[in-house]
């Protein structure tokens, strides 16, 4: 060993890069950072536009409602412009209420089936083109649903309501007064929500039941389940939070439908239960149809009933999230 | 309840792809077999056939003749959900049904058979519990989700829904491959008990298991990747591991396996 031979930590040095020291002055990285404010930017300028329809909402709200000589959530009548000023909503969300839930009740089973078919029955063959059919019917206007439902549906609906009138009608649902014509019901408004909103439903449900995992169906299939056992043991529990987010997706929809609803009801402000009679109203075709003659009082008092319909519309949201929160525990990875 | 297998000439495909080929052997009844070997030699591909699970993968198909107490469980009038409800299999990664509570999990087999009344299914709930020994650590809580217990429970709480519906046969693949020692110790503990009333394959990575705990045991090896996997050899487990017949049983036991 000569002495001009440097020392080994030297030769080790050259030969290894320095360690990176753990500290870099900063504890986060840009990157991280500039993703956080983007992300967090972009959920708060959402709930600041939320924020501010509701506050517009209420803004133009409470001068009509101070007008309002009668109560307005019990009040069923719509005369906003008239003096003394009368209107309420009660109408209005009875009917806004009955129209979604009767496409709901509709649209669900078949959606679910649908999806069911799609997912776990057809062949691949099949399964793909009817998958794609359904996402394009997803994608059709509303009007479209509208018009499709004035000149073809509402025809084609007549004799199945009379046959219900007729041998049904002590049901009270399905009970008529005099001689409805079977056109502009509330069924049929309902009938037409539910081949709105059916694409959609169909659609979630079907990527969620899609994604079952495998684990859970071989479990079913080695106790010795029939396709349709599996189906109950494996497919549905998994898909039915999905299932529940879909149909408020899909009640959400009906719930705010205007166009479509304001083609086919004929619209007056009557709470009646008989689906069968022409007649009803909605939140949504309310605003459509009366806009345009609206004074000013007017005008703020349709901005109210949208306020309510606002309200609804977060309250059923609330509800089904709180639905499927309950059954978290048991839904293991499906969340 | 428990029966014997017969194989001959099993060959497993997917697709075109030839995974296992011409496999025969004799499984007794009332006796634990063990399928040793290399990952992806077949041993869950044979496995899955014996109850008929392997051809719920798309493509999949298989020749061959696998006869359960002399009858042939491939023959076109046997449909094979009753092949699965003879013979019960618990898999690799626990799989309890997530939303079903202890009990409806062990009582899901049973619940498929037809109706019963309550007070016979919390009979046989029990005892499949204890038969599983779990029935100590879970009967306060029988109404909770299966899915809460660890791993090593939540497979015997899969052993005690398989064997609740008294199969002939329970296949087991690799049930303690996912699971810590004293689970593993416990499955295993658990297996030379079910042995008195059940036929037994399993499938293991673990050489001492094998050893452990099986009266015979197959080995499966395959010459290459993309070739098929074959059965090498199966024989008393004792004399698979002491004296085996073949050179690669030996090479793979003593761990000179390339
Ligand atoms: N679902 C599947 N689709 C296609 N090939 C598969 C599938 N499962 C297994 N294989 C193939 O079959 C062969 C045997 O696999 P497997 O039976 O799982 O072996 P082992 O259980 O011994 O590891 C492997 O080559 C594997 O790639
Ligand atoms: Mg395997």
């Amino acid at each position: 060993m000569s002495d001009e031979q440097p020392p080994i930590e030297e030769v080790l040095a050259t030969l290894a890069p320095a360690p990176a020291p753990l500290s870099t002055g900063r504890s986060v990285r840009p990157g991280d950072r500039i993703f956080a404010v983007l992300s967090g930017g972009a959920s708060l300028t959402l709930l600041l536009i939320i924020a501010l329809i509701a506050a517009f909402l209420l803004y133009r709200s409470i001068p009509a409602v101070r007008a309002d000589t009668t109560n307005f959530l019990t009040t069923s009548a719509w005369f906003p412009d008239s003096t003394p000023s009368t209107f309420g909503i009660a109408a209005l969300a009875w009917g806004t209420l009955l129209s979604s839930l009767i496409a709901l009740v509709l649209a669900v089973p078949v959606a679910v089936g649908t999806a069911l078919f799609i997912a776990h029955f057809a062949p691949r063959r099949l399964a793909q083109p009817l998958a794609y059919l359904v996402d394009l019917l997803a994608a059709v206007p509303s009007v479209i649903y509208g018009l499709w439902g004035l000149f073809f549906l509402v025809p084609q609906m007549v004799g199945l309501q009379t046959w219900l009138a007729d041998h049904l009608g002590w049901f009270p649902l399905f009970s008529v007064g005099s001689g409805s014509t079977f056109k502009q019901t509330m069924l049929n408004a309902g009938v037409v929500l539910a081949v709105m909103i059916l694409p959609i439903i169909s659609a979630v449900t079907r990527e969620v039941f899609l994604q079952v995992p495998r684990d859970h169906v071989e479990a079913a299939q080695a106790l010795g389940a029939t396709r349709w056992e599996v189906i109950r043991l494996a497919v549905l529990p998994f898909g039915r939070p999905g299932i529940i987010s879909a149909s408020m997706l899909g009640l959400g929809r009906a719930l705010g439908e205007t166009v479509a609803i304001a083609l086919v009801l004929s619209t007056n402000y009557v709470i009646s239960w008989k689906i069968l009679e022409p007649g009803g109203n909605t939140f949504a075709a309310n605003i459509a149809l009366q806009y345009g003659y609206a004074a000013d009082l007017g005008t703020n008092a349709l901005i109210a009933s949208g306020l309510v319909l606002f309200v609804i519309t977060l309250v059923v949201n609330i509800v089904a999230r709180g639905v499927i929160a309950r059954r978290r525990e048991f839904a293991g990875a499906a969340g | 309840m428990a029966k014997s297998i017969d194989v001959s000439d099993l060959s497993i495909y997917y697709g075109k792809f030839c995974a296992v080929q011409g496999v025969s052997l004799t499984i007794e009844p009332r006796s634990v077999t063990a399928f040793i070997g290399p990952s992806g030699c077949g041993k869950s591909s044979v496995l899955r056939t014996l109850n008929r699970m392997h051809e719920v993968v798309p493509g999949a198909w298989s020749s061959g003749k696998v006869l359960l107490d002399g009858e042939d469980i491939y023959s076109p009038s046997v449909d094979p959900v009753n092949v699965r409800r003879a013979i019960g299999m618990v898999f690799q990664k626990p799989n309890p049904f997530p939303t079903m509570s202890i009990y409806d999990n062990v009582a899901a087999g049973l619940k498929l058979q037809g109706r019963r009344p309550r007070r016979e299914l919390d009979e046989i709930v029990e005892r499949s519990l204890r038969a599983a020994n779990l029935w100590e650590e879970v009967k306060d809580r029988l109404e909770r989700p299966g899915a809460g217990l660890s791993g090593g429970q939540q497979q015997r709480l899969c052993i005690a829904r398989a064997i609740a519906v008294e199969p002939e046969v329970l296949l087991m693949d690799e049930p303690c491959s996912a699971l810590d020692p004293i689970s593993t110790l416990a499955i295993e503990d658990l297996i030379e008990q079910l042995k008195e009333h059940y036929t037994i394959v399993i499938v293991t990575h673990n050489m001492q298991q094998a050893a452990r705990v099986s009266d015979r045991t197959g080995f499966f090896n395959l010459a290459g990747v993309g070739q098929p996997g074959r059965l090498i050899e199966i024989d008393n487990t004792q004399r698979i591991f002491s004296n085996p017949a073949e050179k690669a049983t030996e090479d793979y036991i003593s761990g000179r396996f390339g």
